[in-house]
């Protein structure tokens, strides 16, 4: 009950000034809605990229040649031929924590198509590729195991080579003929729009043919392939498979167990931590920025909580002759700055939400409000109206009342 | 008995402020007795420390050296709390200033004691407000803020304050200060009426017909008292606005 009454009279004093009590709120307001926003436009491009990220498909794992080392001088990943196509083979037989395994080859090539023609990426799968990658076919029909051990020259189509050869997305290209490399090519199906991906990459921009017809007709080497895809058995699975491809082909390498690796093996949990990383930092930028201005508003409260403990200087002196004690007074005035920014932070919450709903409806950005955000930045707020409260309502507290009283 | 009974005693009460290296006495070894039922009006010129000695025995100062009893108990050996809470439930107060609570209405001025007080529970709050404003005659005012009333009717905000936790004694401190005659009067009239009901009076004034109102004065001069006793004529409130209409309806029919 006691609690209660001190908390009428902070409730009553602050209703006294209203406009002073809204303004010292503001700065709470504005504090607390920028952390929400920003943790809402943060948290929304993160979510976003991992999507794009697992929709590479999350239990994928990549393996690429290693470095080449040549008298000291280092290539860069890749710079070495070291994978083969018996690599590919290996893992699909010994390796029982793999789902799914294709070697990849790929090359730049110039595509015709009567009069038109297009530059854009072949890629030599195997069937599985199409399972790891979770591609659909929208037209036609994908490769038969025929058309994989006979390099038939037939190929698939994203909706990018379509446009381009044919002029619009929605024709419907299935039997046409077009040249790769001079070679013709039927083009037995179109694969289902995918968009950009993560990098900003169009993933339609592609033509997928059988492994063989890459390899043997399109490649100047046959020995060496670009790359494996694989995919382990589950999710949690995937670190252990990779245990197991590098292991198999440590050994098929011949490679002494104190020599690196001439392969590198890479998971996608691995590719959406980096971009999860680069996005916590962003993340942690845009809310110390905002939690600045939090702060700023903190320290408005003080000011104004200072000032009116001067200001009134003489009330106090009057709550206490009519037997306020000193702890009466320094509740509520650490009462009244709560008040101030919790009622504060409620708003601030509020437009926060506001705010973000905004910038994604109006700014098409992806926005995700977790509840996080939400009670940080409340009991952030309440933090800072306790600890910049406290001060004025110590000075107002130790106050003698006479003095008080006498206060002009 | 119980009109003799002692409430307030006070013995060589000293009080000295240091200015610079002088050191000055606001009361001299005051030694002072007054009993429940007293009305008392302390009289003196600016400086005699009959402020100094109404905040003292009113537990807002402090005094030098000397000793204080309220109802036979010691009060200068209690602490902050234990003295607000004296204030609180024992004395009332009543300034000149009026001291109430800006942009704070009538009623909410007159339960402020109320709120600090763990003993009032919140349902007779109100009920209690509103009963100490109307016995100074402001039933009708509740709602108004101290800016919309006049002087004679903040006062009386002011003693209602004083009075809704039924203290012992009302201090007032130049209580008609900044009030004319007829207002000072009616003031006077409901410190008398509170006195018939058994409350304890110490007023601070320096006018001397507003002394004649009390049942004894004292003298201040130079921060000892000079003079203490009853008054002789005392005016009755009630009859001196009485005086105070027919003079008026007089003056209006000339």
């Amino acid at each position: 009950m006691k609690f209660f009454n001190l908390f009428r009279i902070a409730y009553r004093s602050l209703n006294r000034n209203k406009l002073r009590s809204f303004l010292t709120m503001l700065g709470i307001i504005i504090g607390v809605a920028s952390v929400i926003a920003m943790l809402a436009i943060g948290e929304g491009s993160n979510q976003t990229i991992q999507k794009s990220i697992a929709s590479l498909g999350t239990n994928s794992i990549y393996i690429f040649p290693g470095t080449n080392a040549n008298g000291g001088v280092r290539g860069g990943a890749g710079s070495n031929q070291t994978l083969k196509l018996e690599d590919a083979d290996a893992i699909a037989a010994h390796c029982d924590l793999v789902k799914y395994v294709t070697p990849l080859v790929q090359r730049k090539s110039q595509i015709i198509f009567g009069a038109k023609n297009w530059n854009t990426m072949i890629i030599g799968i195997r069937n599985d590729y199409m399972l790891i990658r979770s591609l659909s076919i929208i037209k036609g029909s994908g490769f038969t195991e025929p058309d994989q051990r006979s390099a038939a020259k037939v190929c698939l189509v994203g909706v990018t080579v379509v446009f381009n050869l044919f002029g619009d997305e929605n024709y419907n290209p299935i039997g046409e003929i077009i040249r790769i490399n001079s070679i013709p090519v039927k083009i037995i199906g179109v694969l289902s729009k995918m968009g950009q991906n993560t990098f900003g990459q169009d993933q339609d921009d592609i033509v997928l043919a059988p492994f063989y017809t890459v390899q043997k007709r399109m490649m100047i080497s046959t020995d060496h392939i670009g790359s494996i895809l694989a995919s382990g058995k589950s999710e949690l699975q995937v670190v252990d498979a990779v245990d197991q491809i590098t292991s198999l082909l440590r050994e098929k390498h011949k490679i002494a167990p104190s020599d690196d690796i001439d392969f590198t093996v890479r998971t996608q949990s691995e590719l959406s931590n980096i971009f999860g990383s680069i996005t916590k930092v962003m993340t942690i930028l845009l809310a110390s920025i905002a939690g600045i201005s939090l702060l700023v508003g903190g320290i408005g409260i003080m000011n104004i909580m200072l000032v009116s403990v001067t200001e009134r200087t003489r009330e106090i002196g009057i709550r206490m002759a009519i037997g306020a004690k000193g702890r009466d007074v320094l509740f509520q005035f650490v009462i009244e700055s709560i008040l101030i920014s919790v009622v504060g932070g409620v708003i601030g919450i509020v437009v926060g939400i506001l705010v973000a709903e905004m910038v994604a409806t109006f700014g098409g950005w992806p926005v995700v409000i977790t509840p996080l955000s939400i009670i940080l930045s409340f009991g952030f707020s309440s933090a800072i109206g306790l600890f910049f409260g406290w001060y004025p309502a110590r000075k107002a507290a130790a106050l003698n009342p006479i003095d008080a009283l006498r206060y002009e | 008995m119980s009109e003799r009974e002692n409430l307030i005693t006070v013995r060589d009460l000293t009080k000295t402020y240091q200015t610079g290296s002088v050191e000055v006495f606001a009361l001299k070894a005051i030694s002072l007795t007054i009993n429940k039922g007293e009305f008392v009006a302390i009289m003196g010129a600016s400086g005699s420390g009959k402020s100094t000695f109404m905040n003292i025995i009113g537990c807002l100062d402090n005094p030098t050296s000397g000793e204080y009893l309220m109802e036979g108990k010691d009060v200068l050996t209690r602490d902050k709390d234990e003295l607000a809470e004296l204030r609180n439930s024992k004395l009332g107060f009543v300034f000149q200033s009026f001291n109430l609570l800006p942009r704070t209405s009538a009623q909410e001025n007159v339960e402020l004691p109320l709120l600090y007080n763990n003993k009032v529970e919140a349902a007779v709050r109100e009920h209690k407000a509103i009963e100490a404003l109307t016995s100074v005659g402001l039933a009708d005012r509740l709602g108004a803020m101290p800016n919309e009333l006049s002087g004679g009717q903040q006062q009386r905000v002011a003693i209602a304050r004083a009075l809704v936790n039924a203290p012992l004694v009302i201090m007032a401190d130049e209580p008609t200060g900044n009030l004319d005659s007829k207002t000072s009067y009616e003031i006077m009239g409901i410190f008398q009426k509170l006195n018939d009901e058994g409350i304890t009076i110490v007023m601070v004034t320096h006018e001397p017909d507003i002394a004649q109102f009390a049942k004894s004065n004292i003298v201040f001069k130079d921060g000892k008292i000079i003079a203490n006793h009853p008054v002789t004529d005392r005016k009755i409130a009630m009859e001196e606005l009485k005086k105070i209409a027919t003079l008026t309806d007089e003056n209006s029919t000339t």
